[in-house]
């Protein structure tokens, strides 16, 4: 009872802090935000009071929970946080690149403009859909591998909880125009001070669930994921060194200026790549596809190889995003330079995760999660390959603000992150709800060809589009005058943009179908549907042709 | 470790480990794997001795080539302007007045205005120089301030009411309903009588009303017939091209408060001879006229 009464005065003085901070706030976006944390705490105190069993409370009777089994609550959670954040992302993606074939559907509106609704576009897929299948997976991967449950659930459930309060607080925040103006790193000091606490707390969940372990070893997922969990509070604590104009402001201003702050920026930029989508999915790669495989892992010696000089030489990478600027030009060289040797790096997450098949490779052609686990690695291995391909300085010349690097980005976002989440959640579903399988393995087939063709269109009209651009932009006639105006690249592009926007729609398709699939399987159904594995065969007709001999 | 097996499958041996039913087998790295991984760290100490690459206390190393990426700018642009510097030299020695005559020079003159046009211009004339609402169109033969190459040349040099150049284009509208000179009902007659000098409105009371304003009030800039004066770069309101609209509600708007158009003075910005190309280009979109007055030859 103490216990309870505790947790419901916190949550009352977080509501008086809110409250307050409404009151005082200097304008009118951190007055909504602080709105946002009132009703967070008002329902935070609602679930305290009404969940409390007082029963059990009244009797003196100690409910523990079930040590014999795996913490998975915050981890079903989860699983539903990434389906339903991955359709808001891809649904505002979409709508994005409708509005930048169609301009008319900025609606004239400063909250529905493209400058506001992109970030809200690339933080509900990286941070919402991917941090959340992060999250999950590292929760679920953790317990199995270390053969114990969760370390501190109250922190693990806070986790998810205050996870997604920061999620909400930036995207409000990009609609309302709270932005620092930093890509991948929008959101505002006091979001950004809150996103800390939560990932202190998601560390200590992890590393207490490693140092519980019953195993005697830590598994290769587990230093992927550890590195990614420790890397991603360092960047984020450098790139967000900020100071408020008020302490009850939205507005605050960067200690890093100039050259310096862009520096800064896209070694946080880059990273973000390299530790959240790279090094955290590889994680789940090593736990998901041995699995679903039923095979040892190629090779123990590249995990560790690979590994060390992954995180080694991602970390230097950062200023190939700022060749031919005012960075210093020897910056840019080491920048490209450890862009190349981290190609091979790369790949030994790709050869790993692709020769775990040796043995079971015609499993791809009868199972639909396999096909999308190798999916996903080719699409991997396609964009670890053009990542330093474009770095190199001449290459980049002529790629660079092109929409070469969205067509990149998006075979490596909708390709690898976007594949191995959803064969991640496909794995997940049936064994957190305990249902043997998932509602319909074919739904599964739809999805991975909706999603391939989708990203083929996606990029492939990108590639097109950022070579055209790159071309037309510095193309001179013979008498040496530069040849397009600017509108005019722009208008050359309007086809390759209906097509991007056409991939998209085929990737949120996909999206719905596995909506629909997850959410069966949760029900408890299950589609009576032939199965996949299944070449038809008629006994009768299996036979050799013998002459009936005439009567 | 005790539980190293051999793996059916590959024949290869496990490292011994287990998590949750994961293992690994004990293959060595790829050849070609490591291989490459060993020729990309070769090649970048090779780039690295090339480019600048080493940070050290003052500077950073300069590479063996001395390449930068400020003088691989500067090398480009050099090489493209020394493509243009007989053009630009010629366009420079050639006096507009006999331009016309020197067809060679000529189009090479409208090829050069044409990449000026869309690097100055486009922001506000549009790509297809058709202009917009506020913004003239280049393409028609009307005329604000007069439409052969000199009187082009003179607008785009000195530009369009700009304060501080005293050969710049300027005459002022007044604001007939916001200084009261006009009331609100005579603002709409006189609109009414605007509107049919283009066939626009059929001739009625509110326009014969308007009719004794606009004799009263316009005609020193528009002229008696409504056709405008390229003096005063007052519009032709006979035409039926509007630069800030035709509806009546615009052309009231427009009497009411007059507009007053901005256009850079170029010679701030721009070297004589890309002014002759622009004027040349503007010239070549369709409603370019002859000299005013037969050019002196030399």
């Amino acid at each position: 009872m103490d216990k309870m009464i505790a947790r419901a005065a916190w949550w009352l003085a977080a509501l008086l802090i809110a409250v307050l901070a409404v009151a005082g706030a200097a304008d009118t976006g951190f007055a909504i935000h602080m709105g946002i944390v009132a009703l967070a705490a008002v329902i935070g105190l609602w679930v305290s009071l009404t969940r409390t069993d007082y029963k059990a409370v009244a009797s003196g009777a100690i409910t523990a929970p079930d040590q014999s089994r795996y913490d998975d609550d915050p981890i079903r959670w989860g699983v539903i946080a990434v389906v339903f954040w991955g359709l808001a992302g891809f649904l505002a993606g979409l709508y994005i690149a409708l509005e930048l074939a169609f301009p008319a559907l900025n609606l004239g509106l400063e909250w529905t403009t493209f400058g506001r609704l992109r970030p809200l576009h690339t933080s509900a897929v990286i941070f919402a859909f991917g941090g959340n299948a992060l999250i999950a997976s590292s929760f679920y991967i953790v317990q199995r591998t270390c053969r114990a449950r969760l370390a501190f659930p109250g922190v693990a459930r806070f986790v998810f909880w205050g996870y997604q309060l920061f999620i909400v607080l930036a995207a409000t925040g990009y609609l309302l125009g709270i932005s620092q103006g930093k890509e991948y790193a929008e959101p505002e000091w006091y979001v950004d001070l809150w996103l800390t606490v939560v990932w202190v707390a998601y560390l200590l969940v992890f590393v207490g669930t490693l140092v519980k372990r019953k195993e005697p070893h830590i598994y290769v997922a587990n230093w992927f994921f550890l590195s990614f969990i420790l890397t991603v509070a360092m960047l984020h604590l450098v790139n967000n060194i900020n100071l408020p104009v008020s302490l009850l402001g939205a507005k605050s201003y960067p200690l890093w200026a100039g050259v310096q702050g862009a520096l800064v920026q896209w070694w946080y930029g880059h990273n973000a790549v390299g530790f959240f989508l790279t090094a955290g999915f590889l994680a789940m790669m090593y736990y998901f596809v041995p699995k679903q495989a039923g095979r040892p892992i190629y090779s123990y010696r590249l995990s560790i190889i690979h590994f060390w000089a992954l995180i080694f030489l991602y970390i230097w990478a950062g200023p190939h995003h700022l060749h031919y600027t005012a960075l210093p030009d020897w910056a840019q060289t080491l920048g490209m330079v450890f862009s190349v040797m981290l190609w091979m790096p790369s790949w030994g997450g790709m050869i790993n995760g692709l020769m775990t098949l040796n043995g079971a490779w015609d499993k791809i052609r009868t199972d639909p999660i396999i096909r999308m686990m190798v999916m996903s690695l080719a699409f991997y291995g396609m964009s670890t390959f053009e990542g330093p391909m474009m770095s190199i300085k001449s290459v980049n010349s002529l790629s660079h603000y092109t929409d070469w690097t969205i067509g990149h980005v998006h075979s490596g976002a909708l390709g690898w992150n976007g594949m191995i989440t959803f064969s991640a959640v496909y794995f997940l579903t049936p064994r957190l709800w305990n249902t043997g399988r998932m509602y319909s393995a074919r739904m599964i087939n739809w999805h991975f060809w909706l999603a391939t063709a989708g990203i083929v269109f996606y990029t492939a009209s990108m590639w097109v589009a950022g070579i055209t651009q790159g071309l037309m932009w510095r193309e001179y006639g013979a008498d040496g005058y530069l040849v397009n105006s600017f509108a005019e690249t722009v208008a050359a592009l309007h086809p390759m943009y209906l097509l991007r926007a056409f991939g998209g729609l085929l990737y949120l398709s996909g999206g719905f179908v596995m909506a629909y699939n997850v959410w069966q399987t949760i029900a408890g159904r299950q589609r009576v549907e032939e199965p996949m594995d299944v070449a038809p065969y008629d006994a009768e007709t299996d036979r050799p042709l013998v002459a009936v001999p005439a009567e | 470790m005790a539980n190293k097996r051999i793996d059916d499958a590959t024949g290869v041996e496990t490292v011994g480990h287990e998590w949750d039913g994961i293992e690994e087998l004990n293959n060595p790295l790829p050849r070609w794997w490591l291989l490459t991984f060993y020729a990309c760290i070769l090649f970048s100490i090779g780039y690295v001795v090339v480019y600048p690459a080493i940070p050290m206390l003052s500077k950073g190393t300069q590479g063996m080539w001395g390449w930068t990426s400020r003088g691989q700018l500067a090398a480009e642009v050099k090489a493209e302007t020394d493509r243009r510097a007989p053009i630009m030299a010629a366009m420079a020695a050639t006096p507009l007045e006999s331009l016309p005559a020197n067809k060679q020079l000529m189009e090479q003159a409208v090829a050069g205005g044409r990449a000026a046009f869309r690097v100055n211009c486009v922001q506000c004339h549009g790509a297809g120089a058709a202009g917009g609402n506020g913004y003239p169109s280049l393409v028609d033969d009307d005329w604000l301030w007069g439409g052969d190459l000199k009187t082009i040349e003179q607008t785009i040099t000195h530009g369009i009411r700009q304060p501080g150049d005293a050969q710049t284009r300027t005459s002022l509208m007044p604001s007939f309903g916001k200084d009261g000179i006009l009331t609100a009902a005579q603002v709409s007659d006189v609109a009414s009588y605007v509107l049919t000098l283009s066939g626009k409105e059929k001739p009625g009371a509110a326009s014969a009303s308007g009719q004794a304003i606009f004799a009263a009030n316009c005609v020193a800039c528009h002229g008696a017939d409504g056709k405008g004066s390229r003096q005063f770069g007052a519009p032709n309101l006979t035409d039926g091209i509007w630069l800030y609209g035709g509806t009546k509600a615009s052309v009231q708007a427009s009497v009411t408060n007059a507009h007053a158009g901005v256009m850079p003075a170029w010679n701030t910005k721009l070297d004589a001879a890309t002014i002759k190309m622009l004027a040349a280009y503007v010239h070549s979109l369709g409603g370019g006229e002859d000299f005013a007055a037969a050019p002196a030859q030399p």
